[in-house]
């Protein structure tokens, strides 16, 4: 499999000390820690963003783009997350921040909340035509969960959502609309999304549904958190930009997105270590009303991204009073029907499983290696200490099979194994001596 | 040259609610990491969840088996006990004698069995009353 290598996600190697705390929390075991420093498995890793949050010594990183990297551009577009309103408390009008953004150096802004209206009305024709055998519809609205459905559920990846992400479907119309008005040459406008996360980084610089994606790069939200603020105090310059319907700003927090497409019948999950519990509920056929499935990696959702600034549950109470304070209009009524037909919304890449958990290409190999890691793991402590550098006894064993290290790495069975060399040497000693 | 033969088993206590999905998912872990074909991987995931559950729920304790070949995988439940009274009405869909407990957790559909039966290529069951049942299900992997 020819998978392109970026990966926005990384690793500090002059900060990390080789601890555990990052290897033990990794949802796809794509960390290891050898030669006192870890590694990241750039084929295992879905950039959920995990290690940044728990390494104590920041070692980990995401890796976006600087704000300087929008002058390449004559012409500039900022897309922002709707996770951005939440960083922001007591915000009275989103064309604040809308308007704090062309300070900045924008030209213009499209709401991403916008892309996640169309794209509700999308999804919910999707769902119309759909017969059982379809459900649960299953959100490709973060990328990370989409990543984790590959590596670890590949039999639901039929149930993925087959529509373009909000970022694209905005940066889409966001260009098309804006080359129009101002007569210019599509190549001279650079759209930039506005992230939260690693993995929407991740999903523009290598696409999984799509052959290219539509925007131009992406900028980290705690990167222009400072310099956004600080142009957001002129009230009297700001003029109306905010076009989303409250429904598209909800998709920020966990459950907007459900709530938008499908309020019956639909479950929002947030923490992957939680999507991934109800990802084997799926798999077991044990949700067998559910309709539609939201899975975001992140705590609170959108707003717990690891590229935030604000705590996720304040900036999800944020979120939630701009929603309070605004019209109910549903994205069916606010986006134009036309919109289906002049914009392709469609994913053009069918989403491949990710075997990189497979032990080998060859079944009757693969039974092999199986049986020899069950006989390691029966001889292993069981403690899952991590000293070994693997993230657990079974994956230690995991990596035996596959070559990666032996037996002796792990410091239990070396430490038995030094007693029992020290008793031969005591013995050797007293019978030199007699 | 001797056919390849892997074996897996998992002892499964009665009434122990706590512990129900953990062989299924060991189970599903192992057979994700030999690269069995993802739609069969769904039918055994599902019939060895329904399998594990019925050995809580019903039995008086019991072992969950898989037995692999290049070939085939078959799933085995064993119990010790109580035994099925009427198999072809336990074989129907909505019947079931799940207890009060079990139903209070959301237990006892009645589709335990038919599940099983519908995504294996083949079942068998066996049951003696005072004595228990055994379940044998097999999946074709070519």
């Amino acid at each position: 499999m020819n998978e392109s290598r970026f990966h926005s996600v990384r690793l500090d190697k002059d900060k990390c000390v080789g601890c555990t705390n990052c290897l033990k929390r990794c949802p796809t075991e794509a960390i290891r820690v050898r030669g006192g420093r870890a590694h990241i498995i750039d084929e295992r890793c879905i950039d959920c963003g995990e290690c940044i949050r728990v390494c104590d010594h920041h070692a980990k990183y995401a890796q976006t783009d600087p704000l300087s990297d929008i002058e390449r551009f004559k012409y500039r577009i900022a897309l922002p997350a709707p996770s951005l309103y939440g960083q922001f408390k007591h915000l009275a009008n989103r064309s604040l921040i809308l308007d704090g953004l062309i300070k900045i150096g924008f030209n213009e802004v499209f709401e991403v909340a916008e892309g996640a209206d169309i794209v509700t009305r999308a999804i919910r024709e999707r769902m119309r035509n759909a017969t059982p055998e379809h459900y649960p519809f299953i959100s490709s609205a973060c990328p990370a969960i989409v990543r984790l459905i590959r590596v670890r559920f590949p039999e639901l990846i039929s149930h993925i959502v087959d529509i373009r992400q909000p970022m694209e479907v905005a940066a889409m119309v966001a260009r098309r609309e804006f080359c129009k008005k101002n007569e210019v040459a599509p190549e001279n406008v650079g759209c930039f999304f506005i992230t939260p996360c690693a993995a929407k980084m991740t999903a523009i610089k290598n696409p999984l549904a799509q052959s290219k994606s539509e925007l131009d790069g992406a900028i980290s939200m705690i990167e222009i958190y400072g310099l956004l603020a600080s142009n957001m105090k002129n009230f009297s310059l700001h003029t109306e930009r905010a076009t989303a319907t409250a429904y598209g700003v909800g998709w920020a927090n966990s459950g907007g997105e459900a709530m938008a497409v499908s309020p019956e019948h639909s479950m929002a999950v947030d923490g992957i270590e939680n999507v991934i519990r109800v990802l084997e509920e799926i798999e077991n056929n044990k949700l067998r009303d559910l309709v539609f499935f939201e899975g975001a990696a992140c705590t609170g959702g959108c707003v717990g991204g690891p590229l935030t600034f604000e705590n996720c549950y304040v900036a999800k109470s944020a979120v939630q009073a701009l929603i309070s304070g605004s019209d109910r209009v549903h994205p069916d009524e606010a986006v134009k029907a036309s919109y289906l037909t002049k914009y392709n919304l469609q994913a053009d890449r069918p989403i491949t499983p990710n075997s990189i958990m497979r032990l080998d290409d060859d079944i009757v190999e693969a039974m092999r290696k199986m049986e020899e890691m069950e006989s390691i793991v029966r001889s292993l402590p069981g403690y899952d200490c991590g000293s070994c550098g693997s993230p657990t006894c079974r994956t230690f064993a995991e990596d035996i099979v596959r070559g990666y290290c032996n037996k002796m790495d792990c410091i239990h069975i070396l430490k038995d194994q030094l007693k029992i060399m020290a008793q031969k040497m005591v013995e050797l000693a007293k019978t030199t001596r007699e | 040259m001797q056919e390849q033969l892997l074996k897996d088993s998992y002892s499964v206590c009665a009434g122990e609610y706590q512990t129900a999905g953990d062989a299924s998912a060991s189970i599903k872990r192992k057979l994700k990491q030999l690269g069995i074909d993802s739609t069969i991987l769904r039918r055994i995931a599902v019939a060895s969840y329904e399998a594990e559950l019925n050995l809580i729920i019903h039995s008086q304790g019991g072992e969950l088996m898989m037995e692999m070949t290049p070939v085939q995988i078959k799933l085995i439940s064993k119990d010790v006990g109580p035994g099925i009274a009427d198999v072809s009405q336990a074989l129907k869909e909505g019947f079931s004698t799940a207890s009060e407990e079990a139903r209070d957790l959301g237990f006892g559909a009645g589709m335990g069995l038919p599940n099983m039966k519908r995504n294996a290529d083949s079942f068998d069951i066996q049951s003696e009353l005072g004595v228990g049942t055994t379940i044998e299900m097999g999946f074709q992997l070519k």
